[in-house]
């Protein structure tokens, strides 16, 4: 009963949404089944806020290893939370100036549109503007020229690169039209629209296949190991 | 003498008025004849083709048509305008419930208007019971899930399937057993998207395998989520698998839990986990966007093993640069049923290969119709047709 229920429910959402697709006086179905995702994901918030408490009381109570970040997480946790559903500071919307929950929650101006500008933002654009040191740091690794294939690659990024800066448009300006085929950012043009668009389109059709193959193992109920193993 | 001269004059100026005149009249725009509106066939319900004939001196005064709607003959609605050469237009976004009337004018030059072109009678657009657009997709839909079916159920009557050998998913034990070894944790991402995510289901069937083997060598799988849902799935898949490699009292739910949803929270808190925990074992299995490499990196910096796979083209450059082993694409989708070994998994991969051998024929009719198409040039009637079918059976049959 426990495997069961979620396999129908799987199956049942699964082949409503492919019939939407197709007969358009079931399209209304498909909407219904896609609400109700959002309505379970919803109520997971809760289930997550709840486990994130849970976690992180129990790494401060046992002083664990870095159990001083759960204590900041929890901070940022309840004065959000505070912040956010008690709309402080938040003006009452013109329409309804007596009722002072009325204003948006991000009111420009509040304290939670100020945490989201100016500790929320700042923190996350950190985070992604990291990438470009991995970036480097993947990239001295994965073009070592130790064998033919890596050669290949390193020759190709090399190219790619250059004929994406000006110096390397300027250093090939001087080629002569009949040879404009191989200015460095004509064959860059080349490399990304033949060989990268190929093998990209591989890959791509390699995994809609996939996905197709996936989804039907999983609404057959063929493929069953994400509701756990076989056993009830 | 002046009397004379002044009746001359004014009989310039009436003659030049009367020749304006007469210009203005030749200049307008004849209306167009034939107006009809007709329901758009095999779609929702939301378009009605409207098709007229030309005004009698449309090559010379028209320079666009005017469409107006109106759900009452009262007051029209402008909804577009066409090139004097076009004598259709289809109307998109309207409603079932309603009834339309069209107007259509032509218009020529400094915006002079032909009398106005009334439909007879208010049309409403009508559902077709099935979306024609979608016939070539349904058909081999049909094709594909059919093979898929009928290999599991010759696998099922105990036909061999063989399937090659994936390097990364061979080296599951590898990383469990290192792990194990060292006494350090395996960190198992299952991605930062939702279960409606196929990837993630996906990267779930990977962690069962993952945590039966950890559950066989005694080694703690740590499993941090983006996603509530996720957590409670992983949390069955990992109970689940423990119980099967006959260790369920080694099952500690605590170590599969909710972090964040937001992206980069989600990755910073993993990263600063990884630093401090240094697992052994890293298995990257889902979807992943901008911090798939800030996560590999890190697994790289601390010299973990590392698996990944995903389905996002864009982040598998990065992923075959820091890990050791890449699932790419396909190969992702066919863990489950590599590593299960299970006849019915592997006869959806035989299946799979016959969606491969119509992707194949597809691709050679089409590469086939434009080189020729091209040969022969689109000036001659056989090559237009060779470019339009190739054409057709990109923007039609395949989208």
């Amino acid at each position: 009963m426990k495997r069961n229920i979620p396999l129908l429910i799987t199956a049942l959402g699964g082949f409503v949404l492919i019939i939407a697709y197709f007969i358009p006086a079931t399209q209304g179905w498909g909407e219904v089944a896609a609400i109700w995702f959002d309505v379970l994901a919803s109520i997971a918030f809760v289930l997550g806020g709840g486990n994130l408490l849970k976690i992180h009381l129990k790494n401060i109570s046992d002083r664990k290893i870095g159990w001083a970040y759960s204590a900041v997480t929890l901070a940022a946790f309840f004065i959000t939370l505070v912040v956010g559903l008690g709309k402080v500071g938040v003006n009452p919307n013109p329409q309804y100036p007596d009722y002072a929950l009325s204003g948006h929650y991000r009111e420009i101006g509040s304290p939670f549109w100020w945490l989201y500008e100016y500790a929320f933002k700042p923190l996350t654009a950190t985070m992604f503007a990291m990438l470009a040191f991995y970036i480097s740091s993947a990239a001295f690794r994965a073009f070592r020229a130790k064998n033919l294939e890596a050669i290949l690659l390193l020759s190709t990024a090399f190219i790619i690169l250059l004929g994406r800066t000006f110096a390397g448009v300027y250093l090939t300006a001087w080629f002569p039209d009949w040879m404009s085929g191989l200015k460095i950012e004509n064959l860059t043009v080349f490399i990304m629209s033949v060989f990268n668009t190929a093998g990209n389109r591989a890959i791509m059709i390699g995994i809609a296949l996939g996905i197709a193959s996936t989804s039907l193992k999983v609404l057959l109920g063929v493929d069953r190991s994400y509701l756990g193993s076989g056993e009830e | 003498m002046l009397n004379k001269i002044g009746i001359f004059l004014l009989s310039l100026a009436f003659l030049n008025i009367f020749s304006n005149l007469n210009a203005a009249e030749t200049n307008i725009p004849n209306p167009p004849s034939s107006f009809t509106a007709q329901d758009h066939p095999w779609d929702h319900g939301e378009k009605i083709d409207l098709n007229w004939i030309h005004s009698l001196n449309h090559q010379t005064y028209v320079q666009h048509y005017s469409i107006f709607q109106s759900t009452n003959s009262d007051s029209f609605e402008f909804i577009g305008i066409v090139d004097p050469g076009v004598s259709s237009y289809t109307v998109e976004k309207l409603d079932r419930e309603k009834a339309y009337i069209f107007k259509v004018i032509a218009v020529g030059a400094d915006g002079i208007e032909s009398s106005p072109v009334v439909t007879i009678s208010a049309i409403s657009p009508t559902r077709e019971w099935f979306d024609g657009r979608r016939f070539p997709l349904f058909f081999i839909t049909l094709i594909f899930c059919g093979s898929v079916v009928y290999w599991i159920l010759r696998a099922r009557g105990g036909d061999p399937l063989n399937i090659r050998k994936i390097a990364g998913l061979e080296a599951v034990d590898e990383a469990v057993g290192r792990a194990t070894e060292m006494g350090q944790p395996i960190l198992f991402i299952p991605g930062i998207q939702d279960m409606n995510e196929i990837q993630t289901i996906a990267g779930i069937t990977v962690l069962s395998k993952v945590a039966q083997v950890a559950a066989e060598y005694d080694a703690k799988v740590e499993v941090p989520t983006s996603r509530s849902l996720v957590m409670t799935a992983a949390r069955e898949t990992v109970q689940a698998s423990f119980l099967t490699a006959g260790r369920p009292e080694s099952y500690n739910q605590d170590l599969i839990y909710y972090v964040t949803d937001e992206q980069f929270g989600y990755v910073a808190y993993v990263q600063g986990m990884m630093v401090r925990e240094k697992p052994a074992a890293c298995f990257y299995m889902g979807a992943f966007f901008a911090e798939s490499l800030i996560l590999a990196e890190t697994g790289n910096t601390i010299g973990a093993i590392q698996v990944a796979g995903t389905a996002m083209p864009a982040q598998l450059p990065f992923f075959v640069a820091a890990c050791d082993y890449t699932l790419i694409g396909e190969e992702f989708f066919a863990a489950s049923a590599y590593l299960s070994g299970e006849p019915d998994q592997l006869g959806s991969l035989k299946g799979q290969d016959i969606g491969k051998v119509i992707v194949v024929i597809g691709i050679v009719i089409g590469v086939g119709l434009l080189t020729l198409g091209t040969l022969l040039g689109p000036t001659s009637s056989l090559g237009m047709t060779l470019i339009s079918a190739a054409d057709y059976l990109k923007s039609v049959i395949l989208t």
